[in-house]
């Protein structure tokens, strides 16, 4: 089953209150999956900086020390801890040594996304808990995606978790299941894109990825999505400065949009949106099977 | 009506307030109704999007939803008359018996499916599957409806103002469409059909009981099944 929630702010003066709009609209979607929760959020980006979203089994271990053995490696770095997640903030320049520094001083620790402005939490459990393990509440950003998991692609795990995200400041959340994703990932691989787990979700997530690297904006990546993914989707998708929802041609995922001047918002159900405010007056419609729907901040600016 | 009497019908009205009160006590209370019953008027405020909403009504109960609400509002309603004042989410009125029901705004995948009686009316729009396999019941759509609406639907009307998604009718049996506006395309061994008197008078009367006013009969175009696939025929296995 799944439940997906995703929410692009028009109006700043909201930005402050995303965390805890978001983490609502998931809560309210608990009941359509109880075995993973996620979200990404996309908060205040910093000139010149950059940051990673890590995951650790143990915390405890990895996450000791890792301000200064980062800098011992030649990594100049802060980290703030979360939990099991860990955001590490570097120059921009240096975001893609993150990796192959994290590989030979911490190799247990995963990265769960980099970006600019991308925060990606995920863990085993109810979305109340994976929410209050990060206090996504206090977050605040321009917008962001979240997911609560009903298995039935690959295991159970917090690398199985949505969102996924493949690309710098990318994430996607699925509903649905792919029949495709295995000659798909040999494809992407091919192409140079490296896979974490065996989850079909992933699939989607790189194959947008290598889309928009070929130059194609989200928009027009999820139009050939329509054409080259085969299956079950509703997919809610967020870029730096994008949003975008597409749902395959037999629309059995079921989806629910909302929007005003002060936002557009996507729920699995219309559950999921009945405490944003102003929802009484908003534009509430189905998006239409087959359809591309995506919104752009750096457009609207 | 006077002051007195529209007390007196506020008074025999129970109002559900969902927001303070499980789900559960709602329908408990329209299933406990014993027939010949006066009290009959239900009014239930904060739907809230909730799920099974005025299910497994089986007395003429009259349950007013001021609200929008989930999945499978009315189902299996046998004898109610059921109105949301919102939207719907999927299988509205899914399996009726018999009844009314009315959905203000839109209404989302498979409405009325499977239902073998009553009238259900969408006074927006109907997502995919609306109809499917319906097998008796009248479904009047004031707006549009999605693809592979009336799939193998059995008996019935389902009568649309507005038009038609994709592969209208897949595999239909004895289902009557009528459709005001475009059909995107037809499903397999779904064809246009002649509109004859009696079918001008069973759609005047659907559109009446709908409240559809200054649209005629004739604006409408039949489908229906052209009985090709009601038995495995090899030369058919390509629409299969």
């Amino acid at each position: 089953m799944c439940g997906i929630v995703g929410l692009f702010l028009k109006d700043s003066r909201l930005e402050p209150q995303l965390g805890q709009l978001l983490s609502d609209m998931l809560i309210t979607m608990t009941d359509r999956g109880p075995d993973s929760a996620g979200i990404a959020i996309y908060g205040p980006a910093t000139d010149g900086r950059a940051k990673v979203t890590i995951q650790s089994a143990k915390p405890a271990v990895d996450f000791a020390d890792l301000e200064r053995d980062l800098a011992e490696a030649g990594l100049p770095a802060r980290v703030a801890i979360k939990s099991t997640h860990a955001i590490i903030s570097v120059a921009a320049a240096r975001l893609a040594d993150v990796r192959s520094v994290l590989a030979s001083i911490r190799p247990d620790v995963r990265v769960m996304g980099s970006g600019d402005s991308v925060e990606i939490y995920k863990e085993i459990g109810l979305p109340k808990d994976v929410v209050a393990r990060f206090d996504a509440r206090s977050m605040s950003g321009t917008h962001g995606i979240g997911h609560t998991r009903m298995a039935t692609e690959s295991a159970v795990t917090t690398l199985g978790a949505h969102p996924f995200s493949t690309g710098s400041d990318q994430c996607l959340v699925h509903n649905g299941s792919l029949s495709n994703h295995n000659n798909l990932r040999r494809e992407l691989i091919r192409e140079g894109m490296a896979f974490e787990t065996q989850n079909d979700s992933e699939v989607a997530a790189a194959y947008l990825t290598a889309e928009m690297a070929k130059g194609k904006n989200l928009g027009e990546a999820l139009t050939t999505a329509l054409d080259d993914l085969d299956g079950f989707f509703t997919f809610v998708v967020g870029t730096k400065s994008g949003f975008g929802v597409v749902r395959d041609p037999i629309a059995c995922k079921p989806a629910v949009m909302a929007e005003t001047d002060q936002y557009v918002a996507f729920g699995s159900e219309y559950r999921a949106l009945v405490n944003l405010p102003g929802i009484e007056d908003a534009r509430v419609w189905e998006p239409e099977p087959a359809t591309v729907y995506f919104w752009d901040h750096e457009k609207a600016a | 009506m006077d002051a007195s009497v529209k007390r007196e019908s506020l008074e025999a009205m129970r109002v559900f307030d969902l927001a303070s009160t499980p789900l559960r006590e709602l329908n408990s209370a329209l299933h406990a109704i014993a027939p010949g019953t006066n009290d009959t008027n239900f009014e239930v405020v904060n739907p809230r999007g909730s799920h099974a909403v005025a299910v497994g009504i089986d007395q003429p109960v009259t349950v007013n939803v001021r609200g929008s609400v989930g999945y499978y509002c009315a189902g299996m309603n046998d004898g109610g008359t059921v109105t949301v004042h919102g939207s719907a989410g999927p299988g509205v009125a899914e399996n009726m018996m018999s009844g009314t029901v009315v959905i203000e705004g839109d209404a989302s995948q498979y409405a009325g499916a499977t239902g073998r009686g009553g009238l259900l009316v969408i006074k927006g729009n109907a997502a995919s599957r609306c109809g499917i396999s319906m097998k008796g019941i009248d479904i009047v759509v004031h707006g549009s409806i999605g693809h592979m609406s009336a799939f193998m639907g059995q008996s019935g009307h389902l009568v649309v103002l507005g038009d038609a998604g994709d592969a209208l009718g897949d595999s239909l049996y004895e289902a009557k469409l009528f459709v005001r506006g475009s059909v995107k395309s037809l499903g397999a061994d779904c064809i246009e059909k002649e509109m004859r008197p009696e079918h001008l008078k069973k759609l005047a009367e659907l559109l009446d009981r709908a409240g559809v006013k200054n649209v005629r009969p004739e604006e409408f175009k039949r489908y229906g099944s052209a009985r090709k696939l009601y038995n495995f025929n090899i030369d058919n296995a390509d629409a299969y």
